[in-house]
């Protein structure tokens, strides 16, 4: 196997600066996919995804900081702009047009709130960039796991769909993998959030009789029936509260929570 | 000819048109209260989500049988309107069905109109049973569904039916007097000639029960629209400039404060020079607070959206705070801005509606602060939102409750620092470390180590 895989040098805006070259695009890789374990693993397979179709792409590396999103629906508009100013003099000062994240949260943020303070960037999100590469032709979704006749329930992101009305772009994504795609009832315009919105995701939820990413797991479970499947989340923190809500619910051993981009890494071939 | 009649029918109408003004620049005036914030742009756009929502009813088709159901008595209230009008004139002018030159057109309007009174009659009795009996969720419980919300809605209900019933009386009456003298029926009435013969066939009885029928649907009619600007109804008149001036952007993008800006930008370049603070009429600087405390820091759009709220509860029932136990309830934040609205500045005409906060359970802790924050909205109920949006979708009225929410969220965090241990704790990760997480940032692009991919050949 050695000799068939090839170790990625994952380019930085500083080096590629240095070398006065220009990416085609940025990735934004977000707090998530920094510093959380099971995020960073979609991290790895979006870059393995990039690499493997050759799209000319940097990271910011170290010099990324957070946009500011979690401060800003808490209500800490001060440390928000803080953070968004700060990051919008370094993505200016390296002349940056186009940015992609797996990261709704970042996505809305930078797309629809930077602007404001001087950040004007075509910012796309992971679902909408790969579902480019499937109609391009670019992906194939051949090579790898096959993920025909399995059941999939994609679980919409509030930052993506409500926020900003992306519902068919992770779907289209899902429908090349040929599985069965099962909608919950409360889908689309109609989803129901995880509970990690809002800042929740950093501190307890208020007194009430259940937890959101409960009520939402179990739908999902419902709508995949008995065996084994897939819940498809696009977002970190729908990751996070879905894998919870399955562990919750002793399903770990059925029932999967993986992000678009792992499912078409694994379709393609990229990851093991 | 004009005869006292005409003249008591003219004082009426003035005096009921004239309350109707006065309690409409007092609504003027409470919803001014709210800051200032241009929502003029993109006429086009606007008009075209007017339209839609407001005169389309676009969004009440995400529940087919509500829909359906509020569709026959909208559709009824505009059509039988303009038989108003020729009350109106009738009243005024000694007239007698004075649109009747309008030949088939005013017969199709005159059957049009009695199918759509019988359905405004049918839908308004199923949704007194769906209150009343089968008690739909959203329509029956919830703190603030206390005993004003559902007597003001059962009482619209049953007013609606009697008015209805009102207009049967006077069309019956007046066409079996027309058949008992052998003329000619002015308009077609399917539903009042299948009843033409209960008031029997005394002329001078037919001829008072129809006066009696026109002048009750015509007070009626006035009366209930001076109960409008206290009631939830008064939606069927703010739906419409609400919904124009509603959020064009897209929902997830919430509004930026500039002062804020401004004041960071100074910070980060000693030498930025921020523009001179707007002034008040004697000259001192506005200092403008940080979120919302109280109505007068909302915008008046915000405002205007509690006077538009017709309490239906689509909010929250959706809401996923709600749905799980949590106090929040999107619809209580925006009954709770009117309350304070009119407690602070004026109320209409007929009474306080705010008077039921005597009755009903107490889960909410409020204070005793004279303030919308912590006076009607509790710091818990704002802690329980997930910002998802999903109350702000479902409204039919284009209301966004977030808005108002995010504004109390900041006045808590920004005025008081009064977040949460935890979310406190997650600013000064963000502040130390660039991340929501206690991680050093030098970790950042530690993901990228050791990747591979298959290598093509």
């Amino acid at each position: 196997m050695e000799e068939n895989k090839r170790l990625v040098k994952v380019p930085t805006m500083a080096e590629m600066a240095a070398n006065g070259e220009e990416p085609e695009v940025l990735f934004w890789v977000g707090c998530a996919g920094s510093f959380d374990d099971r995020y960073k693993r979609v991290t790895r397979s979006f870059v393995q995804i990039l690499e493997h179709v050759g799209v000319k792409y940097a990271v910011l590396g170290t010099e990324e900081s957070c946009t500011g999103e979690p401060a800003k629906r808490a209500g800490n508009e001060f440390l928000f702009q803080m953070q968004a100013i700060t990051n919008i003099e370094v993505l200016n000062a390296y002349n940056i047009k186009k940015i992609v994240t797996a990261c709704p949260h970042c996505f809305n943020t930078i797309k629809n709130e930077y602007p404001d303070l001087g950040g004007n960037y075509e910012v796309i999100h992971h679902s909408t960039f790969l579902q480019q590469l499937i109609n391009e032709g670019k992906v194939k979704v051949q090579g790898g796991e096959a993920f025909k006749g399995q059941r999939i329930t994609f679980h919409d992101s509030c930052y993506l769909g409500r926020a900003n009305d992306i519902y068919e772009a992770p779907r289209d994504v899902l429908a090349a993998l040929d599985a069965d795609l099962v909608e919950m009832k409360r889908s689309r315009a109609n989803g129901l959030c995880c509970g990690a919105g809002g800042a929740q995701m950093f501190k307890e939820a208020e007194p009430g009789n259940k937890e959101i990413n409960i009520e939402r797991t179990e739908e999902a479970l419902a709508t995949l029936g008995t065996g084994n499947g897939v819940i498809a989340t696009a977002c970190p923190f729908c990751m996070v509260m879905m894998s919870d809500g399955v562990k919750n619910k002793e399903q770990e051993g059925n029932v999967k929570v993986f992000d678009i981009a792992e499912l078409i890494a694994q379709a393609e071939g990229l990851s093991k | 000819m004009i005869q006292l009649e005409n003249i008591i029918f003219l004082i009426v109408a003035g005096l009921g048109i004239g309350l109707f003004v006065w309690q409409i620049r007092k609504i003027r005036k409470n919803i001014l209260m709210g800051r200032d914030v241009d929502l003029t742009d993109n006429p086009s756009e606007r008009i075209n989500k007017t339209l839609l929502v407001a005169f389309g009813q676009q969004k009440m088709f995400k529940r087919m049988l509500p829909a359906v159901l509020h569709l026959f008595v909208y559709v009824g209230f505009l059509v039988i309107n303009i038989e108003v009008i020729e009350i109106l004139i009738d009243g005024v002018f000694a007239t007698h069905r004075v649109l009747a030159f309008l030949g088939p057109l005013y017969s199709a309007l005159m059957f049009v109109n009695e199918v759509l009174a019988a359905l405004v009659i049918v839908a308004c009795v199923i949704f007194l049973w769906r209150r009343n009996v089968t008690k739909v969720p959203r329509l029956a419980s919830g703190v603030e569904m206390r005993a004003w919300p559902k007597l003001d809605a059962n009482f619209i209900l049953v007013t609606e039916i009697v008015l209805m019933f009102a207009l049967f009386t006077f069309n019956i009456a007046g066409l079996k007097l027309v058949q008992l003298e052998g003329g000619e029926v002015a308009g077609s009435y399917p539903i009042s000639q299948m009843f033409v013969n209960i008031f029997g066939d005394n002329p001078n009885a037919l001829h008072i029960i129809e006066r009696v029928g026109w002048w009750f649907h015509i007070i009626g009619i006035l009366a209930f629209m001076n109960y409008l600007p206290s009631s939830k109804h008064f939606h069927i008149i703010m739906a419409f400039p609400n919904v124009y001036y509603s959020k064009l952007w897209p929902k997830g993008k919430f509004t930026t404060n500039p002062a804020i800006t401004h004041e960071i930008k100074a910070m980060l370049d000693p030498s930025y020079q921020p523009p001179a603070p707007e002034m008040d009429a004697e000259g001192n600087p506005i200092v403008q607070r940080f979120g919302a405390k109280d109505v007068e820091d909302l915008t008046w759009k915000q405002l205007m959206d509690s006077y538009t709220c017709t309490e239906c509860g689509r909010c929250t029932s959706v809401c996923p705070a709600n749905l799980t136990g949590k106090l929040l309830s999107p619809r209580k934040i925006v009954m709770d801005t009117r309350d304070r609205m009119e407690e602070k500045g004026e109320h209409p005409a007929i009474f306080a509606p705010n008077h039921y906060k005597e009755l009903g359970e107490e889960r909410v802790q409020t204070t005793d602060e004279k303030t919308l924050l912590r006076g009607y909205i509790t710091p818990e109920e704002l802690w329980a939102c997930t910002t998802c949006n999903a109350c702000v979708e479902s409204c039919p009225v284009n209301i966004d409750q977030l808005s108002t929410i995010m504004d109390l969220r900041r006045y808590l965090v920004l005025e008081e620092s009064a977040a949460p241990a935890s979310v406190n704790a997650m600013f000064t990760n963000i502040e130390n470390n660039g991340a929501p997480w206690a991680f050093s940032p030098s970790d950042r692009f530690n993901w990228a180590e050791d990747l591979y991919v298959p290598s093509k050949n």
